[in-house]
């Protein structure tokens, strides 16, 4: 399978604290990934490195084979790689759809128009498919500010794939969000990423999560790499039930609890 | 070309005012003349307050505006107020990128404080320039509209007047058209998730730049106008006392409407005016309790009476 990401020896420090040490990461296009580990592992570190928010200490960073290493976010988007955050990154004084139709003028081109309207009819048709696509056209006109946690990650999550990105990668989509909406959430946001075709990584620290839509778990501990494989192998590695996910949580496939 | 109902009820109250100068004394005339242009820079004050900043130099281009305007007809030759006016803004324009280039990398105070800091040396530049009258500044040399040279007095203020109008009447549609368009609704996305903007794959401060050029170029017309309608220019134009006081029209009329600044140009000078007349040693405590009143009261200007009156009518 072709490579769409790959890091090399990546490295961030800050200062005395190494939150990413020599990561070897491979991407294959299609792919669905999960980033799991505890508070401070270094995943989100590894995410804001790989799409340009961090400037790593050492390393290399190929996307599509080309160098992205001190790409500008923007850069980074443009090239096909689009990201949501752990906390939803809105325009929060905007309706649900105007952050919509921001995302979609942005999208359109990177030097906005100075005298023809955002608001236009094409974009405006747009935007109510992607709102219907979402399961939010409630919401349509509601500031987002003013909408439950769920909805602002979708919001989030749509207005990074609207730019049709080749690659996805989502920190922590379902965080702060009820256990009753987590499925329903992820089962939106993974129906839209497959029918765009995308590559997704994303950091959970939900296992069920994990488990039921991810192909491959990369296991992170004090900013290393300790297990990467198939999630039942990587969740029953003794290391990561005693270093991630604890005791707690007993795969699946061996007693089904959890 | 389709305009809109607020653009048609800005070519009305345009058409209005013009016809209300022919009838009104010239004292009027001039206070208003002095109001809409002071409010043109106020736009451009304004156009950066949606984006986020807030500049305490636009005097810098008021003042570039104004003298241009001025040394075009002394030195230059250039007697028509239009070409002047066009030159005002070309200047404003090219001082515009190439400060832009630094300021907009710069936000919050910092913006603030580095507009405030070009304005004033300006401000030094000239009142160190004997040649452009010091702290006394210079006359404006007298102007012609296409060719036709009104008479000193009161034909000059009329058609200044009328000028003014009609730049605002421009102005007012275009950025009334800004404010709906990519960038200025991608703008006031930047004031409020700059981060989010960078990852839809645009530069805020590229963004920033094209708004901070245009907003100077607006407030370049705006100088201008006052040169034309006082027929003087001087250093008090760039000093950070007159850039204070688009901020405080800016705030007296909120950036609800592209209308606002216009309407809390002629308020202040109104409130101004009369209070010097009345109170002439606490003019300036009037103003004060004046914006302590519309801060207090009106949180978003005198725009959100009109603005309330609408909704009140909807409901």
């Amino acid at each position: 399978m072709t490579t769409i990401l790959e890091t090399r020896s990546l490295n961030k420090e800050f200062g005395a604290v190494i939150a990413a040490k020599d990561l070897d990461v491979q991407v294959a296009k299609g792919e669905v990934v999960g980033v799991i580990g505890s508070n401070g592992a270094g995943k989100t570190t590894f995410i804001n490195m790989v799409t340009g928010y961090l400037k790593p200490t050492r390393g290399e960073i190929l996307f599509n084979g080309k160098s992205i290493l001190g790409h500008s976010p923007r850069a980074i988007t443009r090239a096909g790689m689009a990201r949501s955050f752990q906390v939803a990154q809105l325009f929060p004084e905007m309706s649900v759809i105007d952050n919509l139709i921001v995302a979609l003028a942005a999208a359109e081109s990177p030097r906005p128009s100075f005298l023809s309207p955002l608001r236009s009819d094409a974009r405006i048709a747009r935007a109510e498919e992607i709102l219907v696509e979402f399961g939010i056209e409630n919401y349509r006109h509601s500031k987002v500010t003013a909408v439950p946690q769920g909805v602002r990650k979708l919001v989030d999550i749509a207005m990074a794939l609207i730019g049709n990105p080749q690659m996805l990668l989502l920190d922590e989509p379902t965080s702060g969000v009820s256990m009753d909406e987590k499925t329903g959430l992820m089962d939106t946001v993974m129906n839209a990423v497959r029918q765009h075709g995308v590559t997704v990584l994303f950091v959970e620290h939900d296992m069920d999560v994990v488990e039921r839509y991810v192909s491959r778990v990369l296991a992170f501990y004090s900013g290393e790499i300790i297990a990467d494989g198939k999630p039942a192998a990587v969740l029953a590695d003794e290391r990561v039930r005693d270093l991630v996910t604890g005791h707690r949580h007993t795969h699946k496939k061996g007693n089904g609890a959890s | 070309m389709r305009f809109d109902r607020t653009e048609i009820s800005l070519a009305l109250i345009a058409i209005a005012c013009v016809l209300f100068g022919f009838v009104s004394p010239g004292w009027l005339i001039f206070l208003l003349t002095i109001a809409l242009s002071k409010a043109l820079v106020v736009q451009g004050v304004v156009m950066q307050m949606r984006s986020g900043l807030v500049s305490f130099g636009q005097g810098l281009f008021y003042c570039i505006g104004g003298y241009t305007v001025g040394m075009g007809g002394q030195f230059f030759g250039i007697h028509d107020a239009i070409a002047a006016l066009a030159l005002g803004i070309a200047v404003a324009i090219v001082v515009a990128m190439i400060l832009g280039l630094l300021l907009t990398r710069y936000r919050d105070i910092f913006f603030a404080m580095l507009s405030l800091a070009f304005s004033m040396i300006l401000f030094g530049i000239l009142v160190k320039s004997q040649e452009l009258g010091s702290t006394d500044g210079f006359n404006v040399h007298n102007w012609t509209v296409f060719g036709w040279a009104p008479e000193t007095g009161a034909d000059s203020q009329q058609t200044v007047f009328t000028m003014t109008i009609l730049a605002g009447l421009v102005i007012a549609i275009m950025i009334h058209r800004y404010t709906k368009a990519g960038i200025g609704v991608i703008c006031e996305a930047v004031r409020e998730n700059e981060v989010r903007v960078e990852y839809l794959g645009l530069s805020p401060r590229w963004l920033l730049y094209g708004n901070y050029v245009a907003a100077a170029s607006v407030s370049a017309l705006g100088g201008g106008l006052t040169a034309l309608a006082t027929g003087h220019v001087d250093p008090e134009m760039a000093y950070w006392t007159t850039s204070g006081e688009f901020i405080f029209i800016a705030l007296l009329g909120g950036l609800g409407h592209v209308a606002a600044p216009f309407i809390a140009a002629i308020v202040f000078s109104v409130v101004r005016t009369y209070s010097i007349e009345f109170v002439p040693n606490t003019w300036q405590m009037i103003l004060g309790f004046t914006l302590l009143g519309v801060i207090v009261f009106l949180p978003k200007g005198l725009w959100s009476l009109v603005s309330r009156e609408k909704s009140g009518e909807r409901t």
